[in-house]
């Protein structure tokens, strides 16, 4: 099977196989990663732009990494230091990035849809690397990765999403991923800020931290985002820790054998205690490190690289 | 004035209880006439109406020409011209112009304009508190001495309970309505699009219906303990219409308007967020478009209205959380509520007329809506049949923002009269 997509817009949109092909390809470029010489020629002579129209630290840094282990040329454009701020609208920007002959451009943006805008309008391949509260697909991508490596099939796992769902991104884009791999899955967290109409997602709505916590082998903790929210979400960070913050008791309820994930950056002492985000059941600087090598599949694909042409040995 | 004959019309007009298969119409000195006699025909102007149907102008008492102050998106003279091409005659303008329409100056320039440029009938409204900003009242005896229809803060309801009750008070010594955008502030900040499964899957700020519903339920009280009159605009929420029509059985002086969109689009239109589906208040779920096609049928929603909102394809053309709420209505808003309500659920022909002309015409006292004899000769020829494209950059309005653009149409205007002179006539504009 051969990639067919220009765009990364969202998960919702992919299909297993696709996601699988994603998985497969980045797998083989993790293995380069972990060479003496981490740099291959896959996209030399390709400009790369990333137009991050928010603050990001990690995504942005994986992006950069990932495209420059492909060998290509990345421009990284920050809304602080723009035109944007003199008024430019998306539209010209993006259309002067590609008048400027990038080849490819990856956007964070904070309104919903903007990867889709930009995707009509260029005539390069657009990766979204956040959108709003929208998707985050390759955060949804380098998590299931990174699930997959621990538990092997994703097929009727027990997989925990907690805190705020409302506001985020990656829990959407893990959603649509892991209903397709079949997962049995359960957002968790304060009722304003899991909504009961995310059922219609083909997910479990919970707002008993026990008994969604009991005997799940994934547990995804969401950052709590104090600087979204209005006064009325919850009463304070103190009620949400005493709550729904994970602690050592409560991560006995897991599976014994369970993973704590983080998609970062982390509040430390309010959604999760320090002990556990450092301890060994978490994986969250794997999944950091597993976010180059998605990235550098997802890249790669939509610059229309085969899926066979990346082999570990190579 | 010469005298028009016109013959071969099915004409139909609620107001004067007309509806006939092949009738006739007499225009004399830019008023409807009774039959003048035979030798007086001899020498009238004979216009074969071809079976089209001939109905009162249409009356929409919910437009934005954007006059003064935002000439960029349209104009009275370019709305007109719109609302013509549309069947329309008469149109009420809301007033979050620039400056707002809080004063007898502001409104004193919209008439001045519309007499100079208007090629149809446009009627002011007022604002009910300064600025359009809730805070205190506008000065709104001075507004109906300067001819305001209604008042209205527009698409900023006034959030005070207590401002609203006086501005019932205040307003009723001067019999004018008020015409309400029922939506609680609180509930909505930042909001894009009905609140729901979409939204959240859509990652799009939710505008729930209950923000609506309060502020309805709270002008039905506000209401009964008035005695005024208040108009729901654009009602989007079917729990707003069952409030409506309870508050109706009470016999409160209470009415409701539905508008094309909300009749025939839902929430799926988001769904690639095309900003050419982003208003306010925003589409909802198809449970809430059936009821409000249920509250027209049973007379809990009184009329239609277009909220004709022109955007420049630049403000449109942007990310859907950016972009300005509203879409134009004037050139399609027949069409789309003939193949709603009359083709796909089975109103009648001169219902639908009705809902267009009499009703409207009388809640906000318009000297329009009929073809009764002495009544102005406000008239439009339409095909109900008639497919047609529409080409919204083709369109007479300065903007080109509608959701229709590009899709096939059926029924269509031909002519339109206003004050016995054709001023549209088959996609062109006639010499004023």
């Amino acid at each position: 099977m051969s990639w067919t997509r220009r765009h990364l817009l969202t998960l919702e949109e992919l299909s297993l196989a696709e996601i699988e092909q994603i998985h497969t390809t980045a797998t083989a470029f993790k293995k380069i990663l972990g060479r003496s010489v981490k740099k291959v020629p896959a996209l030399r002579g390709k400009t790369i732009v990333n137009l991050f129209l928010e603050p990001s630290t990690r995504t942005r840094m994986a992006f950069d990494m990932a495209a420059k282990r492909l060998s290509a040329d990345v421009i990284s454009f920050d809304a602080a230091s723009s035109s944007t701020t003199k008024g430019e609208t998306l539209r010209d920007t993006a259309e002067n990035i590609a008048a400027l002959g990038a080849d490819m451009i990856v956007i964070r943006h904070n309104c919903a849809g903007s990867p889709l805008y930009l995707s009509k309008i260029l005539g390069i391949p657009v990766i979204n690397a956040g959108d709003g509260s929208h998707e985050h697909p390759t955060q949804g991508l380098l998590d299931t990765f990174t699930m997959k490596e621990h538990l092997g099939t994703l097929k009727g796992r027990r997989i925990v999403i907690l805190g705020d769902i409302l506001f985020s991104r990656v829990a959407r884009s893990n959603i649509h991923a892991l209903v397709k791999f079949g997962a049995d899955v359960t957002l968790c967290g304060p009722a304003t800020l899991v909504p009961r109409p995310l059922e219609t997602l083909g997910v479990k709505v919970s707002h008993d931290l026990r008994s969604a916590l009991a005997d799940a082998e994934v547990v995804m903790l969401l950052r709590i985002q104090h600087e979204r929210q209005t006064a009325t979400m919850f009463p304070s960070l103190g009620e949400y820790t005493s709550m729904f913050g994970l602690n050592k008791t409560r991560a006995s309820w897991l599976h014994p054998k369970a993973i704590i994930m983080h998609p970062g950056p982390i509040n430390r002492g309010v959604e999760i205690d320090s002990d556990l985000a450092d301890g060994d059941r978490s994986v969250i600087l794997e999944q950091v490190t597993n976010g180059i090598a998605v990235r550098m599949a997802c890249l790669y694909l939509c610059a229309g690289g085969s899926p066979e042409a990346v082999t570990p040995t190579a | 004035m010469p005298l028009i004959h016109l013959t071969n019309a099915r004409v139909i007009d609620p107001a004067s209880k007309r509806d006939e298969a092949a009738g006739e119409l007499f225009i004399r000195d830019g008023v409807f006439i009774a039959r003048p006699s035979a030798l007086a025909l001899k020498k009238a102007k004979v216009v074969n109406a071809g079976g089209l149907v001939a109905a009162p102008g249409l009356v929409d008492v919910h437009v934005h020409f954007r006059e003064p102050g935002q000439t960029h998106k349209e104009t009275i003279e370019t709305g007109s011209r719109a609302a013509a091409a549309g069947g329309f005659t008469s149109v009420i303008c809301m007033p979050n112009t620039a400056p707002v329409a809080d004063n007898t100056g502001t409104i004193q320039l919209i008439k001045d304009s519309a007499a100079r440029s208007s090629c149809i009938h446009v009627y002011p409204t007022g604002c009910i508190t300064v600025g359009m900003k809730g805070q205190a009242l506008a000065p709104i005896g001075s507004l109906k001495r300067a001819g305001v229809v209604a008042i209205t803060d527009d698409g900023d309801c006034v959030q005070s309970n207590e401002l609203m009750r006086r501005a019932c008070e205040y307003a009723q010594m001067f019999d004018l309505p008020l015409m309400d955008h029922c939506q609680d502030h609180s509930m909505t900040v930042g909001a894009v699009m009905n609140e729901g499964a979409l939204s959240l899957k859509l990652g799009l700020k939710g505008w729930p219906n209950a923000a609506e519903d309060l502020i309805v339920a709270r002008n039905c009280i506000l209401s009964e303990y008035t005695g005024a009159h208040i108009h729901m605009q654009h009602v989007s929420s079917g729990n707003s219409v069952e409030i409506l029509r309870r508050a109706k059985a009470r016999g409160l002086r209470v009415t409701g308007e539905a508008t094309p969109h909300h009749i025939a689009l839902t929430e799926q239109g988001v769904a690639t967020y095309d900003t050419h589906f982003k208003m306010n208040p925003p589409l909802r779920t198809e449970a809430d478009r059936l009821a409000i096609i249920a509250g027209i049928k049973d007379g809990t929603l009184d009329i239609l209205a277009t909220d004709h909102a022109p955007h420049t394809p630049d403000e449109k053309d942007r990310e859907f959380d950016l972009a300005p709420n509203g879409i134009l209505g004037l050139e399609t808003a027949l069409a789309v509520s003939l193949d709603i309500l009359v083709r796909k659920n089975k109103l009648k022909l001169a219902t639908l007329v009705d809902l267009w002309t009499r009703k409207p015409a009388s809640l906000f006292k318009l000297p329009a809506g009929t073809l009764a004899e002495g009544a102005p000769a406000d008239l439009v020829l339409f095909d109900p049949d008639a497919e047609w494209t529409y080409d919204a950059k083709a369109g007479f309005s300065k903007s080109r923002n509608s959701p229709w653009h590009g899709q096939k149409l059926r029924g269509r205007v031909r002519s339109t009269y206003v004050s016995g002179k054709l001023i549209y006539h088959a996609g062109t504009f006639v010499a004023r």
